[in-house]
């Protein structure tokens, strides 16, 4: 946000501002029926209307004023212009593992402008010593800002970007990558680089937050010191997401990145795994292994990078009266591989059947995943899902619907084959799989 | 008291926070009430303090995230959801809130904001999950009067209530947050209140304007007052959660004499010579000296591992125990800092020593260790090595400020009036914008309809009470100031009974209640109402008002009716009266004799007395003339 327009302001408001000569962060003088208002001019929503005036007043406090055409406006002063400083730099321990710690963006990588309540992109080292001093008793730390996006906007564009990063700071020896992200399509960038970047040689954390690094309440410091923690020593090298286990600030867990997925709007513990367990726990400093199975530290691993993603691939959820003129639109426009979110064990309406069938008759790979999330698929235990699997639905079994949306995008992006895709799409690839689900798994 | 405010040159304002009564509370739909069960919610958080819009953070904030202090929150799902556990965005602005600070704030003749901007407020002691409070100004520049006198309203505002402290552990610090998010509305006058009597009188003001609203909360810790105080030479200290009224203009007596009192011990320690670098960080272990102390607290914890540390405050003797004002010295001033900085439970000092199972050998050994001269105070604590430097460091810095006079302090209001150290003034004020509320608009037609619908102010109530219901001034004026004046005027209405019982029960009678330690405020409206209801209706003899009312206050959740039985109250029916009317003839049968009719006044007296609160007067009488009649006939 610049400081030095008009920000927010239109019409009226514009004008009256524009003839007091005033710019954002200067000192203004209201006066209106009798009455003085003074304070900084603060920018304006661009949605809010053209006849408010918003000032911060001594005391701190935000006001609006209606501009009427008695309104008299006047710039008294030129405030001064708020800065983060950071804190001078803790001194490095030498000793210490190195951990690169890129950013994407979302809540975790911003921080607030405290005049404005605007948000902007800070992650520089400094930045994070200075808001997580901690971390300089942790890890070297290299900083690289790759995007600044709400998480929404990225795209497999971006995941390719981010893992050839990954790839690069791995191949420069760091004991950890650590990618901070915005936690709305973070499962989806997790399960992007789970199959990216085979054989990892060290681990790779992305990391979020849900509440906002300039609230003393935030999770974001708690989060990113686990991330890179678990980054410089922790004994596993999978692709991870590092998040709060529950609502407490007690232990943070990490997720592999092929079975995590976002499952509340708000709560700090919002990533759960899904069909399986966490990989591994930190608390009071400790890591606590989970599981048995996991790809372990090894510096002699050789990353293999395969970065590409082919885009001509949908995910369809399945609902009550849908369109099978969607499926045939997405035949017609080139799509190369569908997942459907089918209801219970994996089924859709006979409705669908026909199109479905052009589909695979068109060599559009079609798979199956389940939208109640939790569980296995069980395809042969109805009609309509033994339908489905005659005409050559291919079952996911326990993949989630948008990590099997993901890995048929990179399936695509390494082969053009559909015969080769369709056994990659069967492969246990990332972990995405898992053989058998326990009890306290299957939520 | 004797002191002349005026020539010392007090200036006091005042800041009133008084709950409103919504049904809500102010950013979600939870019900704005407290619990007394136990938890069935628990979580732990760690609140990290940020940097102000400066890149300054707060030090005494940091210091307590440094020593690891964490916060265990308490809830339940009836009082709170996830937006008090800072899990979900707060919802919109509660309207009715907005509307009774609104009104309000033309009462006192604000102007109304425009467009009224949450914001958030920074306070990291673990009372708001969030880390800050939400607040926003709804108008300013009021102006009220008080015994001729103009005192301008700076500021009104609604913020969401605190959660309250249930306790401390060692580094955890117990909330619950059933209060956090209750509405609140902030009124704040200008510095222009030149004595404690004054104080009383313009928070009495402005609680008669707020109840006038007829929407704010009763009971204690609804209302709390907190004031600034400044002297001239002295400091501005902000006295925070004056709960009773009061209290306000003892709490202002007592910090007069407080800064008055420092100012005296700053004259005391410079005509001694004693200057800032003589005050050093010296801090010697002194174990050796209470190897075989009997004092309890040193010999607990040295059992416990802990060691002994001790400072030297050269030519402060006899300064420690210098009575500032009621039971507070310059050492409780150092204790309070050192509990504070070192988390420490208390120092000892050589100005009031021996004592506490401290002996003379002990202080003299001390003393030589210390290498103490004449006029030389000694302060020491037991506690582990980290705390007791900590809370030593803390009592040579408050020793240095004592040099300069009266340090810059947010302190906390004692029940008594006096005051503790709570925290120092924060700095510049660390506002920013609450981005997840959108701003709402007061528009002028709006206002204007409230301007149409304004309760009336108590100046006029008082003439309504005096004029409508008979009250004379006393219970007229009772009642406005009574947190029932609105609820007088229903039961007035609902029940038959005479107005002047109602004000009476409503303003002595439960003064009287609440004297004794009942907990008035735990009966609720409705039941005071129909309490009132089986008064009117002779079901229930006024004198028993009290003693139901003291019972529903021990036996929450029970029903009136329930009270009236199990207290043997209920009215007496016609027949169970006429057995004791029979009874009573029978019993002085000798006396009708001798007297006949003229009987009847000692016949009352005695039936009364057994019926009293049972029966109506009136019904006694006509029976017992009855009775008497058939008797003579």
């Amino acid at each position: 946000m610049s400081n030095n327009a008009l920000s927010g302001y239109r019409g009226e408001a514009l004008q009256s501002l524009k003839k007091a000569g005033a710019q954002i962060g200067d000192i203004v003088r209201i006066i209106k029926d009798n009455q003085t208002y003074e304070g900084i001019l603060i920018p304006r929503s661009e949605y809010s209307d053209d006849k408010h005036i918003v000032i911060k007043m001594r005391s701190g406090y935000n006001i609006g004023i209606q501009i009427t055409p008695t309104t008299k406006i006047e710039k008294i002063g030129v405030g001064a212009k708020p800065s983060f400083k950071p804190l001078s730099l803790p001194k490095q321990k030498e000793k210490l593992p190195k951990v690169a710690i890129l950013s994407t963006g979302g809540t975790i990588a911003s921080r607030v402008d405290y005049r404005t309540g605007g948000v902007r992109p800070a992650l520089t080292a400094n930045d994070l010593y200075s808001v997580v001093p901690e971390l300089a008793e942790t890890a070297i730390i290299d900083t690289e800002i790759l995007f600044s996006l709400f998480s929404e906007n990225i795209t497999p564009k971006h995941w390719t970007e981010i893992a050839k990063h990954v790839a690069k700071h791995i191949e420069d020896s760091k004991s950890g990558v650590v990618v901070a992200h915005g936690t709305d399509t973070l499962g989806y960038t997790a399960a992007a680089l789970s199959f990216a970047l085979q054989d990892l040689p060290v681990p790779v954390v992305l990391v979020g937050s849900q509440r906002s690094a300039d609230r003393p309440s935030s999770d974001a410091a708690t989060n990113l010191l686990a991330a890179v923690n678990a980054a410089a020593t922790a004994p596993f090298a999978e692709v991870v997401v590092a998040m709060h286990e529950t609502v407490s600030d007690k232990s943070i867990v990490f997720h592999r990145g092929t079975k995590v997925r976002k499952c509340h709007t708000s709560r700090r513990d919002t990533f759960k795994s899904v069909n399986a367990t966490p990989v591994a726990r930190l608390e009071n400093g400790k890591f606590t292994m989970l599981v048995e199975d996991y790809d372990k530290r090894d510096s002699n691993h050789e990353l293999v990078l395969k970065p590409n993603f082919d885009e001509k691939v949908t995910l369809i959820k399945f609902h009550p009266s849908i369109d099978p003129k969607l499926i045939e639109w997405h035949i017609n426009n080139g799509v190369k591989g569908i997942i459907l979110e089918g209801t219970g064990l994996g089924h859709v309406g006979s409705y669908l059947f026909s199109a479905i069938k052009k589909a695979i008759e068109n060599e559009v790979i079609v798979a199956m995943t389940s939208q109640c999330i939790w569980g296995r698929l069980g395809m042969t235990v109805y009609d309509s899902g033994r339908d489905l699997l005659a005409m050559g639905v291919i079952p996911l079994e326990d993949v989630l619907a948008e990590t099997a949306l993901v890995k048929l995008m990179w399936i695509f992006g390494q082969t053009k084959n559909t015969e080769e895709a369709k056994k990659l799409l069967k492969t246990n690839i990332a972990h995405e799989f898992s053989p058998r689900t326990t009890y306290k798994e299957a939520q | 008291m004797g002191i002349d405010y005026a020539k010392i040159g007090l200036k006091a304002g005042l800041e009133i926070h008084q709950q409103l009564d919504t049904e809500t509370k102010l950013f979600c739909d939870c019900k704005p009430e407290l619990f007394k069960e136990e938890p069935t919610i628990t979580f732990l958080r760690r609140l990290r303090p940020t940097q102000s819009e400066l890149g300054q953070v707060d030090p005494a904030a940091f210091f307590e995230f440094q020593k690891g202090v964490k916060i265990l929150y308490e809830a339940n799902d009836e009082t709170s959801c996830l937006v008090e556990m800072d899990e979900e965005p707060p919802h919109e602005l509660n309207r009715d809130a907005v509307e009774i600070a609104l009104t309000a704030a033309l009462l006192m003749n604000a102007r109304p904001v425009e467009e009224v901007y949450v914001m958030r407020k920074t306070v990291i002691d673990g009372s708001n999950t969030t880390g800050f409070q939400r607040t926003c100004v709804v108008a300013l520049n009021g102006e009220i009067m008080v015994k001729d006198k103009k005192i301008p309203i700076q500021h009104i505002g609604l913020e969401e209530d605190a959660a309250r402290k249930t306790g401390e552990e060692d580094n955890i610090i117990r909330y619950r947050i059933d209060r956090l998010g209750i509405p609140l509305i902030e009124v704040a006058t200008a510095p222009v209140i030149y004595s404690p009597k004054e104080a009383e009188e313009v928070a009495l003001a402005i609680g008669r304007i707020l109840r006038a609203t007829g929407k704010v909360k009763r009971g204690l810790g609804s209302i709390r007052q907190d004031l600034n105080i400044s002297i001239p030479n002295g400091a501005l200290i902000e006295i925070k959660g004056v709960q009773e009224l009061e209290l306000v203009s003892v709490a202002v007596e007592r910090e007069v004499e407080r800064q008055v009192g420092l100012l005296s011990v700053r004259d005391e320690l410079q005509k001694r010579g004693v200057k800032a670098e003589d005050l050093e960080e010296e801090f010697v272990d002194v174990t050796s000296v209470f190897k075989q102390t009997e004092c309890k607290v040193v010999k607990t914890a040295l059992s416990k591992g802990k060691r002994v540390f001790a400072v030297k405050l050269p030519r402060f003797a006899d300064l420690l125990k210098k009575e500032l004002t009621a039971g507070i010295r310059l050492g409780s001033e150092m204790a309070d800092r050192a509990r504070f900085w070192g988390r420490v439970g208390g120092i000892f000092h050589t100005d009031e020593l021996p004592a506490y199972g401290i002996t003379k050998e002990e202080v003299e050994k001390l003393k030589q260790k210390m290498k103490v001269m004449e006029k030389d105070a000694v302060v020491f604590v037991a506690d582990v090595n980290e705390n007791a430097i900590d809370a030593l460091r803390a009592v040579v810095e408050r020793a240095k400020e004592a040099l300069i006079g009266i340090p810059d302090e947010t302190r906390a209001a004692n029940p008594d009036g006096t005051t503790r150290y709570m925290r120092p003034r924060p700095g510049a004020a660390r506002m920013y914008p609450e981005t997840d509320v959108p701003p709402i608009q007061v528009k002028t037609e709006y206002i204007a309809q409230l301007c149409a619908q304004l309760p009336e102010l108590p100046e006029q109530k008082m003439k309504r009470l005096r004029k409508d219901y008979g009250l004379n001034e006393k219970l007229a004026k009772q009642v406005l100031d009574s947190e029932y004046s609105q609820l007088f005027e229903v039961i007035v209405q609902e029940s038959k009974v005479s107005p002047t019982t109602v004000a009476a029960a409503l303003t002595e009678t439960l003064k009287a209640l609440r004297r004794e330690g009942t907990a008035v405020e735990s009966v609720s409206d409705e039941q005071l109402k129909e309490l009132f209801k089986m008064i009117g209706a002779g079901n229930l003899a006024k004198e028993a008002f009290a003693d139901v009312v003291g019972w529903l206050a021990k036996h929450e959740d029970a029903s009136v009716t329930a009270a009236v039985e199990k207290l043997g109250l209920g009215a007496l029916n016609t027949e169970e009266l006429e057995k004791i009317v029979d009874e009573a003839i029978r019993g002085n049968e000798k006396l009708i004799v001798e007297r006949g009719m003229s009987a009847f006044g000692a016949l009352m007296g005695i039936v009364m007395g057994k019926v009293r609160g049972k029966a109506k007067a009136q019904v006694v009488s006509e029976l017992l003339k009855k009775k008497l009649k058939e008797k003579g006939s």
